[in-house]
């Protein structure tokens, strides 16, 4: 929260609260709240994608070669990525 | 200029809501209020009027559609009266709170308990917090003209916030009357195309209804009631201009024989053109007695309010609507706490009664007034009074 | 002002009757207003319709408890019904039946004037069905002159469509066959 700057007076609120800026959302960083981090292992990933459907970020993505990973920025190291990955081809670590 | 006709005051709404061109309806009938969206959804089918008519399952879904409608940028319209009025009260507060311009027919009918379809006041009085201007109108003509004002008031970009009209259930929706429509033309002179503020329109994106912590309520929330007192301004403009084009003169508070009144009756609704018959028998026989329409309920008209009673001994406030365990009728406390810091002020006398249909004569009137200004002490006891309840 | 009453049983078209009656006085520049009794549908259930007609604007929105005119729809509300209850002195009744007068007056006490008609044959006659509400306005306009006759043309037109002449026709015949006592 530490880059939000409230509106100084009620004169300076939008009218009915309207955030004019689409997607400010992702101006915040919930990757700050990571305790673990996603690790993919190429070698047993098949490519099926149910990684990239299950994250409830929405921040795993498919890379060039048709590998995924985890945007660390929002990556809040939930865990279920690695809990839907059948082929076991994802691991979570420990951060630092 | 206009074009005279009689009609049925609810489908006169009807159409007046139409010359106003919706372009979205949702709205599900309750009783007294039916014939409006019923009549509209003839309109649309006859292609009178090219606007979506969509039949909602159910109130709350009306209100939503019609916030979501407007939040695209599209000029709505819903109908309905007191249970309806309830199952959308949620988003009551949240339509003004977006600051959205959504335009509701509210047939005033008892909020159940017993289960009633007849008129009294406690559904909007249940709802008179939510932020929404609140217009009464007492008979026909002013259910057509504050329709098509409503819309030129919530759309100003000065307001932007929800108008509802009411009107009494049964006692003005079911009657057939005279009253002048204004032409299509006449109505869009008076009612430019609706142009958003905002929109949610994938070319210029923003957010509505998001999430507001605790570090940024107070500041809406105050904001808000901002928006709706300085509304005042707008709603006087809009009146102005209307009595300009059509003739017919609107104000918050009208007085009717005023002059000299050492005794004066304050009414909301139809009630009040009964009350005038009333007034007219007691001056004929010399009573110093006038009447006060109050039109504008919200934003509440204090100023009006004050110079109305400037002079007046004794204010007879008449309330169709109870507020259980209160201080009185709503009409009446918000009149009492209006005029509480006043150097001098008149007693205030109220009367709860038309109740769930109850029916309100020209005797009735005069027997309240009466028993007012013939009683020993003049300030009365009660803080409020119930009349014509059996047992009572 | 002219305060009317009239009774008749839900679906019967009461309704109907004072909405033609109001756009009738309407049409000739006068004030009108046409309300029911309120509440919700009864077919068949005794219901009251209302109607007020003035040169002069009207505001008085309570119900009519002392009617100048008393138009009954229905003669099998006669006995059942009070129809006659508040009906001013000088006042007027209105009667769809095919008995005389004197028994009218005889069943409901009543001494005051009355008009009778045998609507039903008429409307039977002339619309096929036993629907007497536009063949009561004829009999209550030739007994009460509160409109002109060919100010109901144009609301009859515009309500029944198709069907429009033939109840002007059973409303003509009800004007020209109501027998004033």
């Amino acid at each position: 929260m530490a880059n939000k700057k409230w509106p100084e007076n009620w004169q300076d609120v939008t009218p009915g609260c309207i955030v004019s800026e689409p997607g400010s959302a992702s101006q915040y960083h919930t990757g700050d709240w990571r305790a673990q981090k996603p690790i993919w292992d190429n070698t047993k990933c098949i490519k099926c994608g149910v990684c990239y459907i299950f994250c409830p970020e929405g921040c795993i993505i498919e890379k060039e070669d048709g590998f995924f990973e985890a945007d660390l920025d929002y990556c809040k190291g939930c865990g279920i990525c690695a809990h839907e990955c059948w082929p076991l081809a994802i691991k979570m670590v420990e951060e630092g | 200029m206009g074009k005279r006709k009689g009609m049925e005051i609810a489908l006169a709404a009807a159409e007046a809501a139409a010359l106003c061109r919706p372009d979205v309806i949702a709205a599900y009938p309750i009783t007294p209020n039916t014939h409006i969206p019923e009549h509209l959804s003839d309109i649309v089918a006859e292609g009178r009027l090219d606007a979506e008519f969509i039949c909602v399952e159910s109130e709350h879904s009306a209100l939503s559609a019609c916030m979501g409608a407007s939040g695209a940028g599209a000029r709505v319209f819903t109908a309905t009266s007191s249970q309806g009025l309830l199952y959308m009260a949620e988003i009551m507060a949240i339509a003004s709170s977006m600051r959205l311009p959504v335009v509701m027919a509210l047939g005033n009918r008892a909020l159940s308990g017993p289960l009633n379809i007849w008129n009294d006041h406690s559904d909007i009085m249940s709802q008179r917090d939510t932020g929404w201007i609140s217009l009464f109108a007492s008979h026909g003509q002013e259910v057509i003209d504050m329709m098509i004002q409503a819309f030129r008031i919530a759309e100003d970009r000065d307001v932007m916030l929800p108008v509802n009209v009411n009107l009494d259930g049964f006692q003005l929706t079911h009657v057939v009357e005279v009253m002048n429509f204004p032409l299509q033309e006449e109505v869009d002179a008076f009612l430019p195309v609706y142009k958003p503020y905002a929109s949610l329109h994938p070319d210029h994106p923003c957010s509505m209804g998001t999430l507001g912590l605790p570090e940024i309520f107070s500041e809406a929330t105050r904001a808000r009631e901002a928006a709706i007192v300085n509304s005042r301004k707008t709603i006087l403009k809009v009146w102005d201009e209307w009595e300009k084009r059509f003739g017919r003169r609107y104000e918050p508070i009208e007085s009717y024989k005023m002059e000299g009144a050492e005794f004066a009756v304050l009414t909301m609704g139809s009630m009040g053109e009964t009350a005038e018959v009333a007034i007219d028998a007691l001056r004929e026989k010399g009573v110093p007695v006038g009447l006060l329409k109050l039109k504008l309920w919200r934003p509440f008209p204090y100023e009006d309010l004050k110079k109305a009673v400037k002079g007046v001994k004794s204010l007879i406030v008449m309330d169709r609507a109870v507020s259980f365990g209160g201080p009185g009728g709503p009409v009446a406390s918000e009149i009492r706490s209006a005029l509480y810091d006043e150097p001098s002020r008149p007693d205030l006398t109220n009367y709860i009664f038309g109740l769930g249909g109850r029916d309100v004569t020209v005797e009735d009137f005069i027997a309240m007034i009466d028993k007012v200004r013939l009683a020993d002490k003049k300030r009365p006891k009660e803080h409020y009074e119930f009349y014509g309840v059996r047992g009572e | 002002m002219i305060e009317i009453r009239w009774h008749g049983r839900g679906g019967q078209g009461a309704v109907t009757s004072v909405e033609l009656l109001a756009l009738a006085a309407i049409e000739e520049g006068k004030y009108a207003q046409g309300f029911p009794s309120f509440g919700p549908e009864r077919r068949g259930a005794p219901v009251a319709a209302f109607n007020r007609v003035d040169s002069e604007r009207i505001r008085i929105r309570s119900g009519i408890y002392h009617p100048d005119v008393v138009v009954v729809l229905d003669e099998s509300l006669i006995g059942l019904v009070n129809v006659t209850e508040g009906l001013k002195p000088n006042g007027k009744l209105i009667v769809n039946t095919s008995k005389t007068a004197a028994d009218v007056k005889k069943i409901l006490n009543y001494s005051g004037a009355i008009a009778t008609v045998d609507a039903t044959g008429i409307a039977w006659k002339e619309l096929g069905v036993p629907i007497t509400n536009t063949t009561m306005l004829g009999a209550l306009v030739k007994v009460t002159g509160v409109v002109g006759l060919d100010a109901l043309n144009g609301p009859v037109e515009h309500r029944f469509g198709r069907i429009a002449s033939k109840n002007m026709a059973a409303l003509k015949r009800a004007f020209e066959e109501v027998k004033i006592n």
